[in-house]
């Protein structure tokens, strides 16, 4: 194979054609879910909530609630407090939460409303609800910026500079753990880790129940599940924090502010940063550093998992060896998908993502080999237009032969007639999207399956006899 | 699902209930949009319509930028639709509306599947859009050549002061297409019916009217305000093939801009959602001299009527004939299914809040299978919507309305041509020919029924809570909120997977799904709250 490095970071085209990336407020809604009796109100016009409500649920299938402040034109030249506060108090009246996630938008930015005034004007709180707000301009970065920005800005809400420890338990010894965009599945999977290691763990933002609930006996105005706000407060009196993301890591030490860093300025709380645990490596790499944060062994049951994976990777060797994927998504999240697929023999020829880091290529040049770097085109800023050109235009011995990645592909891999295996977020063409295990040993079991089935079913369905015994 | 009912639910305290929940001024102006419908005298019964949602009531509305290139434009395939602003209004309205299409071969134009935005950047908001959006238009022509081009705005592209218009017309000089600009911010008028307006209006002055070819037919109708979700336009326009009618266009479902350049050639224009399209074909009118009926293709009591209304304006008795023997021939399988599944549905109880006319046509099909609506609502309607058209010289304009640009119309002076003499409009109208007319929802409602104009999720909750219906019709917003409850939930903004339910054949496809909704093994899984507890069952008061 002729190494092409080629490390490709701005689209050739001006408009964005088929985008592989949502706008910024998106992530600052779905961490609002994650947040136990929280309501997210989008401070703009009313369809920029009913837009990203609808696209939640079609992912996750589950009501989805965000509130509004319904924008009018008098609103827009004449500025937005008003309605802002008459939101507030009438999302307070209805619902009685716990906290109120308050979330720009592009209109609301670009005239310039101040929304920290605004809400200081009104004590920060409305009847025993705390107000918690999000700068998150659409125009600036995408779903994954909101997303970590909205996490910070909660964890800086209740977390003051200053704050007195009221507590400091001596025996339990806590951890916070910020794990970014995953699915339900993930982050019932990482309680179960933290339970087994018989560590107290505060999740930021868990929206596994919440966006996953069962049917109901009673009413819900909110539905039940999420972080509370009561453990929030008390993040500050954790032993450690972690988190989650191999570009956040990198964004983190290059001065961007973090739920990690406020509370380790702040408190002096270490933070341990980690890529996505997607493989056998990167979940060593979690374990390990979970064992020693708490001073207890892995437990026995990862172990097993662990070398059933391992002896899964050996028997499918002969399926995926050698081929070539195109991945795309997050930024954090392509990275880690691309370090299990080169630990199970697979070249990611192409690592694809909306995002534009700068630190997109630095994090994957992380992960991967140094001979495997040389092999694979790396795009960020990226849309699916130019993705799929860069596939297509790729000579017939270096081209995809898989693709992995969120719905939002489907269109380009049937043009380019390649195999999609769908991971991430979102997908709403098939059904079980929040419930895809991506992370530790068991998940990566479950995407190494799949991937292996999906190359044996296109060669099934190629085939001209069609064998049974592959 | 149906429990005992022990008690009378009386909309007047079902209206009440939901309002203690809101402050006074809100509860005031919430109460001008819920009517009960206490008992069948209807005359004189208000709905208030197409006011602005209160900050903080979670509303199921969408915004003007969704009404115009969601709705109306979404489902034109050949134009390129170009979002100019940031990347989320773009990306959510990418291929999300179950709007179909059918290009006549595999390379023919189709840009459905294609999501096209200028991905606003800060320095755009700081230093303007302009240059990047005729850049964009110059990149989307030279790649794909297309016939038309169309720019849609979002809210921050009306504050930094980006002329789309300017930009369209200088971009139509230098490339020789169609290229038109929509002012379309989301924060303009009231709901996505806003959008709707501004879409029409551009497709009006910029595309109707540029090819004067004829068809060659002897009935050619326009068929507007169908979009084709689910296939319904599919099946419509083979039904009134089979019947001897051909479709010069259709607004928009299934369309293409050479259809839209071309429909001032039909005869008649038949609507189907009056809110979305009205006002087009009172332009066409005014303009051309073409008469508009409304039909409506839901429901096969509706589709006679229909089809019967076609035959009758163009006075021709082959045609008139032809169709009743297509409804002759078409209504033998509706009868058997409604037969099939009335046994099991009959007594069952609807709710419908949807749209600008679903509300309203497909009551007909509960009723047809024995089941009962009990509140039903627009999402986005205006006042002649729930009260007819009778209605409109009383409706108040406020500055919501008045920012959307209403089009003088003038009769076009070489093609305006009246398709009946005044004295043929007047002749048929004696006999009781129903031309621009529309009666509205309210006709259709039950005494002890709740109309709820724009409802929210709270008044949703209540609903559900004191009505307790058998199946709920909404869209995907509210559909898992209400199965949490155990109800089933029907889509019928996009029809969940299903359709196509317009005419006979959508018909029995709807009264399949209704039944399988209904009778389908899992809810024996789950338990209403009421069920458990029996003493909360209701009785109607018309029982």
């Amino acid at each position: 194979m002729t190494p092409s490095r080629s490390h490709k970071t701005t689209p050739s085209y001006t408009p964005t054609q088929n985008a592989c990336k949502m706008c910024t407020p998106l992530g600052a809604t779905l961490v609002f879910q994650g947040i136990e009796g929280c309501v997210p109100l989008l401070h703009g016009s009313q369809g920029c909530s009913t837009y990203m409500r609808r696209y939640l649920i079609s992912h996750f299938k589950e009501p989805v609630d965000i509130a509004s402040s319904n924008f009018t034109e008098e609103t827009a030249v004449f500025g937005g407090g008003a309605n802002l506060k008459l939101a507030i108090e009438n999302v307070a009246r209805q619902y009685s939460p716990e906290m109120i996630g308050i979330a720009t938008t592009c209109l609301s930015e670009t005239i310039g409303d101040d929304v920290p005034l605004i809400l200081n004007s009104m004590g920060n709180a409305i009847d025993g609800t705390a107000l918690v707000h999000v700068s998150t301009p659409s125009y600036t970065g995408t779903h994954v910026d909101g997303f970590h920005g909205a996490v910070a800005a909660v964890v800086d809400r209740f977390n003051p500079a200053g704050k007195k420890i009221v507590y400091r338990p001596k025996k339990k010894k806590k951890i916070n753990l910020f794990p970014g965009m995953l699915s339900n599945e993930d982050l019932r999977h990482l309680k179960d880790v933290f339970a087994d290691f018989h560590v107290p763990v505060t999740i930021l933002p868990d929206y596994s129940e919440r966006l996953e609930g069962p049917s109901w006996q009673e009413y819900q105005a909110i539905q039940k599940g999420g972080t509370p706000v009561s453990a929030i407060e008390k993040m500050n009196v954790a032993v450690h924090s972690m988190e989650l993301g191999s570009v956040l890591g990198l964004m983190a030490e290059k001065g961007t502010q973090t739920a990690g860093t406020i509370l380790s300025k702040r408190f002096g709380i270490p933070c341990t940063r980690l890529p996505i645990p997607i493989g056998v490596k990167a979940t060593d790499r979690f374990l390990d550093a979970l064992s020693q944060i708490s001073g207890r062994p892995v437990p026995e049951r990862y172990k097993k998992e662990k070398w059933r994976l391992v002896d899964a990777y050996v028997d499918g060797n002969k399926y995926v060896s050698k081929k070539r994927a195109l991945i795309y998504g997050e930024e954090d999240f392509v990275v880690s998908m691309a370090g299990f697929l080169a630990e199970v023999g697979i070249i990611p020829v192409i690592c694809a993502s909306g995002g534009k880091s700068k630190t997109f290529n630095q994090a994957l040049e992380a992960i991967l080999p140094e001979t495997l770097i040389d092999q694979i085109v790396i795009q960020n800023d990226m849309d699916f237009t130019c993705m799929e050109e860069t596939a297509a235009g790729m000579p017939e011995n270096l081209r995809p032969q898989i693709i992995i990645g969120n719905s939002k592909g489907y269109a380009m891999a049937r043009r380019l007639k390649i195999p999609l295996v769908r991971v991430g977020f979102p997908i709403h063409d098939r059904v079980g999207g929040s419930r895809i295990l991506h992370i530790g040993y068991k998940g990566a079991q479950q995407l190494f399956d799949n991937i292996v089935n999906t190359i044996l079913t296109a060669r099934q369905t190629e085939s001209r006899v069609g064998y049974s015994y592959m | 699902m149906t429990g005992e009912r022990t008690h009378t639910v009386n909309p007047e305290d079902i209206k009440k209930e939901i309002l203690a929940k809101y402050p006074p001024k809100v509860a005031r102006k919430r109460a001008k949009q819920i009517t009960p419908v206490t008992s069948d005298e209807k005359d004189g019964l208000q709905v208030g319509a197409n006011v602005r949602t209160v900050p903080g009531i979670i509303t199921q509305r969408g915004c003007c930028y969704a009404g115009c290139k969601g709705v109306i434009m979404g489902p034109t395939r050949d134009i390129i639709n170009l979002t100019h602003g940031p990347i989320g209004c773009g990306f959510y309205s990418w291929l999300t509306r179950r709007n179909q299409t059918r290009p006549p071969s595999d390379d023919a134009e189709n840009y459905m599947t294609y999501c096209f935005s200028t991905d606003m950047q800060d320095e755009d908001i700081v230093f303007g859009g302009e240059k990047k959006l005729k850049a964009a238009i110059q990149e989307a022509y030279d790649i794909f050549k297309p016939k038309a081009i169309s720019i849609f705005s979002t809210c921050p592209v009306g504050l930094i002061g980006d002329d789309v218009h300017a930009a369209a017309r200088e971009m139509k000089e230098k490339l020789g297409i169609n290229i038109f600009g929509f002012s379309c911010e989301g924060y303009k008028g009231v709901s996505q019916s806003a959008g709707h307006h501004i879409a029409n209006n551009t497709i009006f002055k910029h595309v109707v009217g540029l090819d004067d070819t004829v068809m060659d037919a002897k009935y050619k109708i326009n068929l507007l305000g169908e979009y084709n979700i689910g296939g319904d336009g599919f099946i419509i326009d083979e039904l009134l093939n089979k019947c001897g009618i051909e479709l010069v266009s259709t607004f928009s479902g299934n369309s293409t801009v050479d259809q839209f350049a071309n429909c001032h050639t039909a005869d008649l224009n038949a609507v189907m959602c009056h809110r979305s399209i009205n006002y087009v074909a009172d332009m066409l009118e005014t303009k051309y001299g073409i008469p508009w009926i409304k039909v409506s293709f839901t429901g096969p009591t509706s589709t006679i009527n229909s089809l019967r209304k076609i035959a009758a304006y163009f006075e021709d008795q082959e045609l008139i004939d032809r169709v009743e023997e297509v409804i002759a021939e078409e209504m033998i399988p509706v009868e058997a299914k409604i037969k099939e599944v009335k046994e099991r549905c009959q007594g069952k109880t609807a709710m419908m809040f949807v749209g600008g006319s679903r509300a309203h046509h497909y009551q007909e099909l509960f009723r047809d299978i024995g089941m009962k609506v009990l509140s039903a609502g627009y999402e986005f309607a205006h006042r002649d919507d729930y009260e007819g058209r009778h209605v409109i010289p009383d409706i108040k304009v406020d500055a919501d309305s008045r920012n959307i640009e209403e089009l003088t119309i003038e009769k076009d002076e070489t093609r305006y041509n009246p398709r009946k003499t005044e004295e043929e409009m007047k002749a048929l109208e004696e006999k009781g020919y129903p031309f621009k007319s529309y009666d509205g929802l309210i006709p259709e409602m039950n005494a002890g029924s709740l109309i709820i104009d724009d409802i929210s999720h709270h008044e949703t909750e209540t609903l559900i809570a004191m009505y307790k219906p058998d199946i709920f019709c909404a869209g995907i917003k509210e559909k898992y909120a209400i199965q949490k409850h155990g109800i089933p939930m029907k889509q019928l903004h996009s029809y969940d997977t299903g359709g196509p339910y317009a005419v006979f054949k959508g018909a029995v496809n709807f009264f399949e799904e209704i039944d399988r909704m209904l009778n389908a093994n899992i809810w024996q899984y789950l338990e209403a709250p009421w069920q458990k507890a029996p003493e909360l069952s209701a009785k109607y008061v018309w029982e």
